[in-house]
């Protein structure tokens, strides 16, 4: 449970894992402010996509069932998986049938989810990601620390350690171009072997039965389009409810994301290659992943939490991911999002100290081109997790619950609700507080960890403002 | 896998029903007559490469900026006539006439140039709109390190919105669409941008002025 | 917000104000004052009830909070020294009542709410005149108080009127202290990551104070530097202003 808290002084005591997000996010953060300078247009712009998400929110059952009518209709074989382990079983399975034994990969969160890859392998496939992020982290054997920049806890001279050592015939450079033309030339084979593809979705368009993909490097393109098979794997929120709910929502999402207007390829799949047709998948499958989330969209309030659409500028702008890195949330979505969906998804017993993790800022809650109220709900799952009746929303609600924590709040809220109480215990904080030792105050002592004592004030302003008329007459 | 299908459908029925938001009013940016200037400045932002053409000029500034470039391989829809109109004089043109599995070899290795049609241009983004098909397929603008793509100045659209509603795609759309915005890119060794990471390391855009 | 200028508001000093910088408390209506505005401290107010709902202990916050709805019964603005315990009573009273018979009262007293350096600004349109010594300063502004009350400029532009200091901006100005409530000994180590660095970045502008108008703030941030061996200190704003206005 308390996990997070473990790993966290880890990271902050890594000065060159600090620096390299620290860099990276300030970076990040300038370049997002560089494209909403026009206040208006920004509140406009993010009022219609924040609207394009509810919706389908909303309206999720009808719209999954309009979305798998529209991609059979064209031809795309649509799959349902309540559990990951039930994905991977339907990606296996469609993979066995192809007989494909190689698998090339653009970037999904959805199947870092799944573990697609360790599963495969396990079934003696072979799976290589393909995004140059994905691709690094691939080869030093580590999960992503960010979901738009997998690799963003990692500086030049270790990926070039990383590629001397892994990609044969390439010494040691830091020169980026030399590195990426490196990868280039190792995973162009592995594209034109591969047997299938498999990438994750953006949007899916209900209205027209499309897939969209956005990406900057091609090798989502490539992995859609040049193997024989192409498989996608998507969590049931993914959605579009229209066609024209696409302009606002690929607004918000590069811009929110890099500070980029637009990415190099907005890649928009609505058929298998079609008769006559000279290129493309011949087969494509999607496999709609619920895994919690039917469990999130259950509670009026929380369910906003799928309305994310994995920019990742909450965690550009958050105080404590850019101090402590992705790795320190161990699950696969890190920061403030990661923070609201990990505990629906997982449960708050197993990282119920996550919603704590948080200041409440509301950094992220200012930058979030849908809206989410993250800090709100960061506060709801505190409440549920320490909620002792049963029919709490939340895995795991209650679990955090500590008796002596709930009757101190209680003695509290009596204090701060009788007014008598209140003067009796502020008066005698006032004149005794400054006494009581700190190693008898565990949170005292650990305040003072680095700061100095906080003081009592000799009278309080109660006190005081009685002494100089201002009370009520 | 019915069984699960079942479930999840069951379990977000049972959820209590939220407002429907109405979708707020929201005007993309339009350009008047800045939108050519626009896509130019956009596109460039970001690696691409803009040239102003008309009919009657564009087969040979092509040809010259395949000859910079050392292109003796390029591959284009035979349509283009550009076999007829270079009479020899520029690199062999490879017709994509095959399926992929044929040409896969000649596309990943030997073909350095790709040449398409872009069906529209979007000015706000500095995007290419291409609907690949039989004659100009997908991969045509994604293995080539060099794509030079055609745009008639008349499909520039001031934003995406507009121009999908003006073609009404939701009507009917291809197997596959891209909105192409410059070169293959990567940012992710320390935010360091690389392109041609796994698609053209260059763009050039051919803008046919007079159609 | 009020056409005209009202004759009589309500101060709420809040529970840090109260124990820990009662000079604050006393500075903030002293200001108002002198503005010609009659000054009312009920003394049955206690604390926002933040601390219980960010905690999640909503029924607890609740009791609190009626508590408060009960302390200042006249249609008076209430104004408070803090952007945290007002947006706490902006933003959240509605919420936390929400479905409840108290929630149109909890929406009546949301609209009465003020940040402090806000209702100097743009409802009493204060002119200060500035009488001590030149002096060089710095501003933190509260989380909350930028991104719950909009309170952004108008401490600045109080501070700007003071003809002998100097503002000096620092960088990541927007950036959290780490202070954060109970997030302070909840994540002890990633707490003073942060309020180390915003130590830095404050001693960077070279100045020998940090004027902010949050205590909860203040608390951390000068703690830090006390222990630290920092140079400099901090203080509320409303006592900033009050010793330059009286020189």
């Amino acid at each position: 449970m308390g996990d997070f808290t473990a790993r966290a002084p880890k990271a902050l005591n890594d000065p060159t894992l600090r620096r390299n997000f620290r860099r990276a996010m300030d970076g990040l953060m300038a370049k997002r402010a560089l494209q909403f300078q026009d206040r208006d247009a920004w509140d406009a712009l993010r009022a219609r996509g924040a609207a394009a998400k509810a919706r389908v929110v909303a309206r999720l059952p009808e719209l999954l069932e309009q979305l798998e009518a529209r991609l059979t209709a064209n031809g795309i074989r649509v799959h349902w998986a309540e559990t990951t382990a039930q994905a991977n079983a339907i990606v296996l399975d469609i993979l066995r049938q192809a007989g494909a034994r190689t698998v090339i990969k653009g970037k999904s969160m959805v199947s870092e989810e799944m573990e697609l890859n360790h599963h495969l392998e396990a079934h003696g496939i072979a799976a290589i990601e393909s995004d140059l992020g994905e691709y690094i982290i691939q080869l030093a054997g580590e999960a992503p620390s960010h979901i738009v920049m997998p690799c963003i806890h990692k500086n030049k001279a270790e990926i070039a350690a990383l590629f001397a050592e892994n990609i044969e015939g390439l010494g040691y450079t830091e020169d980026v171009d030399e590195l990426t033309a490196a990868a280039r030339r190792a995973l162009r084979g592995r594209f034109a072997e591969a047997d299938a593809g498999i990438s994750g979705v953006n949007f899916a368009v209900a209205e027209t039965g499309t897939l969209v993909l956005v990406e900057n490097e091609g090798n989502g393109r490539l992995s859609t389009t040049l193997p024989p098979l192409h498989i996608a794997v998507m969590g049931i929120e993914k959605l579009a409810e229209r066609l024209d709910d696409l302009p606002a929502l690929l607004a918000l999402l590069p811009r929110s994301a890099t500070g980029q207007p637009i990415t190099t390829y907005v890649n928009m799949i609505s058929h298998p290659r079609r008769d006559g047709e000279r290129d493309g998948p011949k087969a494509v499958h999607v496999v709609l992943l619920d895994s919690g989330r039917s469990r999130v969209h259950a509670d009026p309030e929380l369910r906003d939490t799928l309305r994310c659409i994995r920019c990742g500028a909450c965690m550009n702008h958050c105080p404590v991911y850019s101090r402590v890195g992705g790795h320190t949330y161990k699950f696969v979505y890190p920061g403030p999002i990661g923070k609201i969906l990990t505990p629906q998804l997982e449960g708050l017993d197993c990282a119920g100290d996550q919603p704590h993790a948080s200041t409440l800022c509301n950094a992220c809650v200012e930058v979030c081109p849908v809206r989410i109220p993250i800090a709100d709900i960061l506060v709801r799952l505190r409440a549920e997790s320490i909620d002792p009746s049963g029919s709490a929303a939340v895995k795991g609600a209650g679990s955090m619950r500590k008796s002596l924590e709930s009757l101190t709040w209680k003695g509290w809220a009596l204090m701060h609700s009788v007014p008598l109480l209140h003067r009796l215990g502020t008066w005698a904080l006032s004149r005794l507080g400054n006494l009581i030792p700190a190693a008898a105050l565990p949170p005292l002592s650990t305040w003072m960890r680095v700061r100095s004592r906080p003081v009592f004030a000799p009278k309080t302003l109660h006190e005081l403002a009685r002494e100089k008329g201002y009370g009520n007459e | 896998m019915s069984e699960a299908r079942a479930n999840i459908l069951a379990r977000l029925r049972a959820a209590r029903r939220g407002a429907v938001p109405d979708r707020p009013d929201w005007t993309p940016p339009a350009y008047g007559p800045d939108r050519l200037a626009r896509f130019r400045a956009m596109l460039e932002a970001v690696h691409g490469e803009v040239i102003e053409v008309t009919s009657a000029t564009w087969t040979e500034r092509l040809r010259t900026l395949l000859a910079e470039r050392g292109v003796t391989t390029a591959m284009a829809a035979p349509d283009l006539g550009l076999d007829a109109a270079w009479a020899g004089r520029g690199p062999e043109v490879v017709a994509y006439d095959r399926p992929v599995e044929a040409m896969k070899d000649r596309l990943v290795h030997d073909i350095q140039a790709g040449i398409t049609r872009a069906r529209a241009g979007i000015a706000e983004t500095g995007t290419l709109v291409l609907w690949p098909d039989a004659a100009e397929p997908r991969l045509l603008s994604l293995l080539p390190p060099l794509h030079v793509a055609l745009l008639r100045l008349g499909t520039l659209a001031d934003n995406l919105s507009a121009l999908m509603a003006e073609q009404n795609w939701a009507a009917g759309l291809p197997t596959n669409l891209l909105l192409i915005s410059g070169p293959s890119k990567t940012a992710d060794i320390e935010q360091t941008l690389a392109y041609g990471v796994h698609g053209p390391k260059e763009l050039v855009v051919l803008v046919l002025t007079d159609l | 917000m009020p056409a005209d200028r009202p004759r009589t508001v309500y101060f709420f000093g809040t529970c840090v104000i109260d124990l820990f910088y009662p000079g604050a408390g006393l500075a903030g209506m002293e200001l108002l004052k002198r503005q010609g505005v009659r000054v009312v401290f009920p003394p049955e107010q206690s604390c926002c009830g933040q601390p219980a709902r960010n905690s999640g202990y909503f029924d607890e916050a609740r009791a609190v909070a009626l508590r408060q709805m009960r302390a200042f019964p006249e249609d008076w603005p209430i104004v408070v020294p803090s952007g945290s315990c007002a947006g706490m009573m902006k933003t959240h009273y509605p919420d936390l009542f929400d479905g409840r018979p108290q929630h149109d009262q909890a929406r009546a007293f949301a609209a009465r709410v003020f940040e402090l350096t806000d209702f100097l600004v743009n409802v009493l349109d204060v002119r200060l005149d500035d009488r001590g010594p030149p002096l060089a300063v710095t501003w933190h502004g509260s989380c909350h108080s930028m991104r719950e009350m909009g309170v952004v400029d108008q401490p600045k532009a109080l501070l700007r009127q003071l003809a002998n200091v100097t503002l000096v901006e620092n960088p990541r100005e927007k950036e959290c202290c780490g202070f954060g409530g109970t997030f302070s000994v909840r994540q002890p180590e990633i707490s003073a990551a942060m309020v180390a660095d915003k130590v830095a970045a404050l001693e960077e502008t070279r100045t020998a104070r940090v004027v902010s108008g949050d205590c909860g703030c203040l608390m951390n941030i000068t703690g830090a530097m006390a222990r630290s061996g920092s140079p400099m200190g901090g203080q509320h704003i409303a006592e900033f202003l009050l010793e330059r206005i009286d020189g």
